[in-house]
C-alpha cells in the first residue's frame, strides 16, 4: 500500500544505523509517510484513542500490581490502601478503573464504524478478524480485572461466569474447577486471575501489532468505502492524521478526567465497596455496564432448546454472539463498503444499535421485571359463611386411585348438603376431607399489579374474615405479561437475524444508492497524475 | 522438499530418511506435550485443597430446631435439625403440587444409599436460581428458605414451591459417621 519507502537518512549516524536495523526508516514509513484517504472523518480517530487506552491501562497497572496484594485476605484491604495510603495511589488506581470502562466506550465506537463503513469486507477481512481476538482478550482481561479488589461484585461475578462454565456438557464441571484450582472461587483463583490479569495486556499489545500491520497492507477504509485512486486522494499520516488524532485524544481525555476528577465510582457498583463474603450473595449480580449487552443475551434463553437446557443454550448463545462477528465478512454479501451508499442497510444498522443498547439496558435490569401486562393478577376467594363443618378422614386403596377416591368422597359430602369441600392430603393414600353444610357461599375478588401484591392482599383478606371461614377456595388468574427477559428474548433475535438473515440477504437484493461521480471517478488524479 | 525424498515418493516406497523425519517428529510432539502437561495441570485443584473437599460436622451442638451452615469446598452448607413440626410439613407436602417433586425421604438419603435421619437435613446452601444464599425463615409461607434474591420460596424439605428457582435446594452428599456426627463428601 505504502509504496516503496521515501526516508532518506540526513546524519551519518541514521545513515550507520539504517544499515544495521532500519527502525527509524520503520517508523517514517509507517507513521510519517504512511499515505491515509483525505476523507477520513473522526470515527476513524478511535485507533489511536484505542492505543491510548491500551498505554494508560498496562501503565497504570503495573504501578497498581506494585501495591495490590493477591490473596483473599489482603486484595480488598490493599486497593483500599492504595485509594487511601499510597502517595497518588487515588488517582493510578481511578486511572485504571475508569480506563478499562473508557477502552471499551472507545472499542465500541471503533467497531460501530467498521460495521457501518464496511471496513471488515475484502480485503481487509483478516484485519477485522484481529479487531474481534482483541475485543475477545479485553473481555477476558476486563472480567479477570475485576475480580481482582475482591469486593462483593468482585467475587459474585468470578463464581457466576464460572459456573457459566460448568454449564458445558460432560467437560464443564472439570474445567470448572481447573479454572477455579478448586471446588469454588478462592485463594487458587484470585491468585492466578492476578497472573493471567498481568498477562493478557501484553498479548493484546501484540496482537494489535498485528492488526496495525494488516492495517498498512491493505490500507484504510474511509467513509466512501470506494478504494484510494491515486496519490493524489491521499495525505501523509504525519501532520495530517497525526494532529487530528491528538486532537480527538484531547476531547476524549477531558471526557476521560471528567470521570476520573469528579465521578471515579459512577461505573462501578456500590456493592463493591463490600468485601467479598462466599456466605452473602448481594441482592442483585450484575457485571459492569459494558458487558450488560452479553448479560441480557445469556440470561434471554429462559428456555430450554431439545436437549440443551436453558443454562447452556444462554451459555452458547453468549458466545456466539461474539463468535458470530468473526464470520461478519463473509455474511455480509454486498460488494458496496460503505452504508452511506446502503440505504436500506442504514435502516437496519440503525435498528441494530438501538438493540445494542436495549440490550444493555435489559442486562442491567431484574429480569422478572414486567414492562406491560394486559390487566391485573386477579384472585377470587370463596368461602361459606355459617353452616356447619364436618370432617371426615379417608383412604384411598392405592396412590393411582387417590384422585378418583377424593372425588368420590366430594361427591359423597355434596349428597349430604356440603356447600364446599376441600381435601388435605396427608400422605400417599391418606387424607382428610373437609366439608361445610349450609351456611352461605360468599365470593371476594381481589386484584394486584403483582403476584407478590396479590398475595399479601390475599394474606390480608383470609386475616381480615377470619375464623368466618373453615377454609377457602381461592382461583387465582395471571394475566398475560410482558417482562423484561421477553424484551431480551426480542433484541437477542435480532441481533442474531441482522447478521445471520438481514445482511446476506440485503447484500443480494438491495439497489445501492448512486456514488457520486466526483468519488468514483478520479477527478484530481488526471491533473496531478 | 528435497529431491531425494520426491525420488522416494515416486518410486511409492518410504525411504529410511522418511522414517526417521516420521520417528523424529513424533517423539517431538509427545515430548512437546509431555512438557505442556505440568503447565495445563498445574491449575488443577491443589493437595491441600482436595485435603478440605470433605468435611466433619459434629451433630451433638446443633438443638432442635437449629441450622448451621458449614463450609464445605469453599461453599456453605445448611446442616438443619428439624423439629416435629417441620418433618411433618415436610412429609406431608410429599403429595402438595410440587415444582421438582421428590419426596423428604429421598431428600434424606446419604451418599451410599442408606436411609437418612428425619431430624438432620443436609442441603447445599445456593439457590438453584442464581445461586444466592437463601435464609431460613420461620413463618415463611412454606416455613422453610427463602431466596432474597429473586424470591424463590423452598419448603422445610428444601424443595422449591414458588418463585423462579427450577429445582429443589441440592442434597449435599453426606454419611453418618457415628450416631451424631456426619461427613460430608
Amino acid at each position: 500500500m505504502s509504496g516503496p519507502s521515501t526516508y532518506e537518512p540526513k546524519t551519518a549516524f541514521t545513515r550507520w544505523l539504517d544499515k544495521r536495523l532500519p527502525i527509524i526508516r520503520f517508523g517514517y514509513d509507517s507513521f510519517v509517510a504512511y499515505p491515509t484517504p483525505r476523507n477520513l472523518n473522526y470515527w476513524w480517530t478511535f485507533g489511536a484513542i484505542l492505543a491510548l487506552c491500551l498505554v494508560v491501562q498496562i501503565v497504570s497497572g503495573v504501578v497498581l500490581a506494585m501495591h495490590y496484594v493477591p490473596h483473599v485476605d489482603y486484595a480488598f484491604a490493599s486497593v483500599q490502601r492504595i485509594e487511601r495510603d499510597v502517595p497518588y495511589g487515588w488517582l493510578i488506581q481511578n486511572m485504571h478503573a475508569v480506563g478499562a470502562s473508557m477502552f471499551f466506550l472507545a472499542v465500541y465506537l471503533h467497531m460501530f464504524k467498521g460495521l457501518y463503513y464496511g471496513s471488515y469486507k475484502a480485503p481487509r477481512e483478516v484485519l477485522w478478524i484481529l479487531g474481534c481476538i482483541i475485543y475477545l482478550l479485553m473481555v477476558a482481561t476486563a472480567f479477570l480485572g475485576y475480580s481482582l479488589p475482591w469486593g462483593q461484585m468482585s467475587f459474585w461475578a468470578a463464581t457466576v461466569i464460572t459456573n457459566l462454565i460448568g454449564a458445558l456438557p460432560l467437560v464443564g464441571e472439570g474445567l470448572k474447577n481447573w479454572l477455579m484450582g478448586g471446588f469454588s472461587v478462592d485463594q487458587p483463583t484470585l491468585n492466578r486471575f492476578f497472573s493471567l490479569h498481568y498477562l493478557l495486556p501484553f498479548v493484546i499489545a501484540g496482537v494489535v501489532a498485528l492488526h496495525i500491520w494488516a492495517l498498512h497492507e491493505s490500507g484504510q477504509n474511509n467513509p466512501t468505502g470506494v478504494d484510494v485512486k491515486s496519490k493524489a486522494d491521499t495525505v501523509p499520516f504525519t501532520p495530517h492524521a497525526t494532529i487530528k488524532d491528538l486532537f480527538a485524544v484531547a476531547l476524549f481525555l477531558i471526557l476521560f478526567s471528567v470521570f476520573i476528577f469528579y465521578m471515579p465510582d459512577a461505573l462501578g457498583h456500590a456493592d463493591n465497596f463490600i468485601p467479598a463474603n462466599p456466605l452473602q450473595t448481594p441482592p442483585e449480580i450484575v457485571p459492569e455496564w459494558y458487558l450488560l449487552p452479553f448479560y441480557a443475551i445469556l440470561r434471554a434463553f429462559d428456555f430450554n432448546i431439545g436437549p440443551i437446557d436453558s443454562k447452556l443454550a444462554g451459555v452458547l448463545a453468549m458466545f456466539a454472539s461474539i463468535g458470530i462477528l468473526f464470520l461478519l465478512p463473509w455474511l455480509d454479501t454486498s460488494r458496496v463498503r460503505s452504508m452511506r451508499y446502503r440505504p436500506v442497510a442504514r435502516q437496519f444498522f440503525l435498528i441494530f444499535v438501538v438493540v445494542c443498547l436495549v440490550l444493555g439496558w435489559c442486562g442491567g435490569q431484574n429480569p422478572a421485571n414486567i414492562l406491560a401486562r394486559s390487566g391485573d393478577f386477579t384472585a377470587s376467594l370463596r368461602w361459606v359463611e355459617g353452616g356447619q363443618t364436618t370432617t371426615q378422614d379417608f383412604t384411598a386403596p392405592s396412590e393411582q386411585q387417590f384422585e378418583a377416591t377424593a372425588a368420590s368422597m366430594r361427591e359423597t359430602m355434596a349428597g349430604r348438603g356440603a356447600t364446599m369441600t376441600m381435601v388435605s392430603r396427608a400422605g400417599a393414600t391418606n387424607a382428610t376431607i373437609t366439608a361445610v353444610i349450609g351456611g352461605t357461599e360468599q365470593t371476594r375478588n381481589l386484584s394486584a399489579y403483582s403476584v407478590e401484591a396479590l398475595e399479601e392482599e390475599i394474606i390480608a383478606a383470609k386475616a381480615e374474615i377470619g375464623a368466618g371461614a373453615p377454609f377457602f377456595v381461592i382461583e387465582r388468574n395471571t394475566p398475560m405479561t410482558f417482562t423484561v427477559t421477553n424484551l431480551s428474548q426480542l433484541a437477542t433475535l435480532y441481533y442474531f437475524l441482522f447478521f445471520l438473515v438481514i445482511l446476506p440477504i440485503l447484500g443480494l437484493r438491495e439497489t445501492p444508492g448512486r456514488v457520486p461521480d466526483t468519488i468514483a471517478k478520479p477527478v484530481l488524479a488526471k491533473e496531478v497524475a | 522438499m528435497s529431491a531425494a525424498t520426491n525420488q522416494a515418493h515416486a518410486g511409492e516406497e518410504g525411504t529410511r530418511r522418511d522414517f526417521i523425519y516420521i520417528a523424529a517428529g513424533a517423539a517431538a510432539a509427545v515430548g512437546a506435550a509431555a512438557t505442556i502437561w505440568p503447565f495445563i495441570d498445574q491449575m488443577n485443584p491443589a493437595a491441600d485443597t482436595l485435603a478440605l473437599s470433605t468435611t466433619e460436622v459434629d451433630l451433638s451442638a446443633v438443638v432442635v430446631g437449629q441450622q448451621i451452615k458449614v463450609m464445605w469446598q469453599g461453599k456453605p452448607v445448611f446442616v438443619r435439625h428439624r423439629t416435629a413440626a417441620e418433618i411433618a410439613a415436610a412429609q406431608r407436602d410429599d403429595y402438595a403440587n410440587l415444582k421438582d417433586p421428590q419426596h423428604d425421604a429421598e431428600r434424606l438419603l446419604q451418599e451410599n444409599g442408606q436411609p437418612g435421619k428425619a431430624e438432620w437435613l443436609i442441603l447445599q446452601a445456593s439457590c438453584t436460581h442464581l445461586g444466592c444464599v437463601p435464609t431460613f425463615v420461620t413463618g415463611s409461607s412454606y416455613g422453610g428458605w427463602f431466596c432474597p434474591c429473586h424470591g424463590s420460596d423452598y419448603d422445610t424439605s428444601g424443595r422449591i414451591r414458588r418463585g423462579p428457582a427450577p429445582r429443589n435446594l441440592d442434597v449435599a452428599p453426606y454419611v453418618f459417621v457415628t450416631d451424631t456426627s456426619i461427613r460430608i463428601g
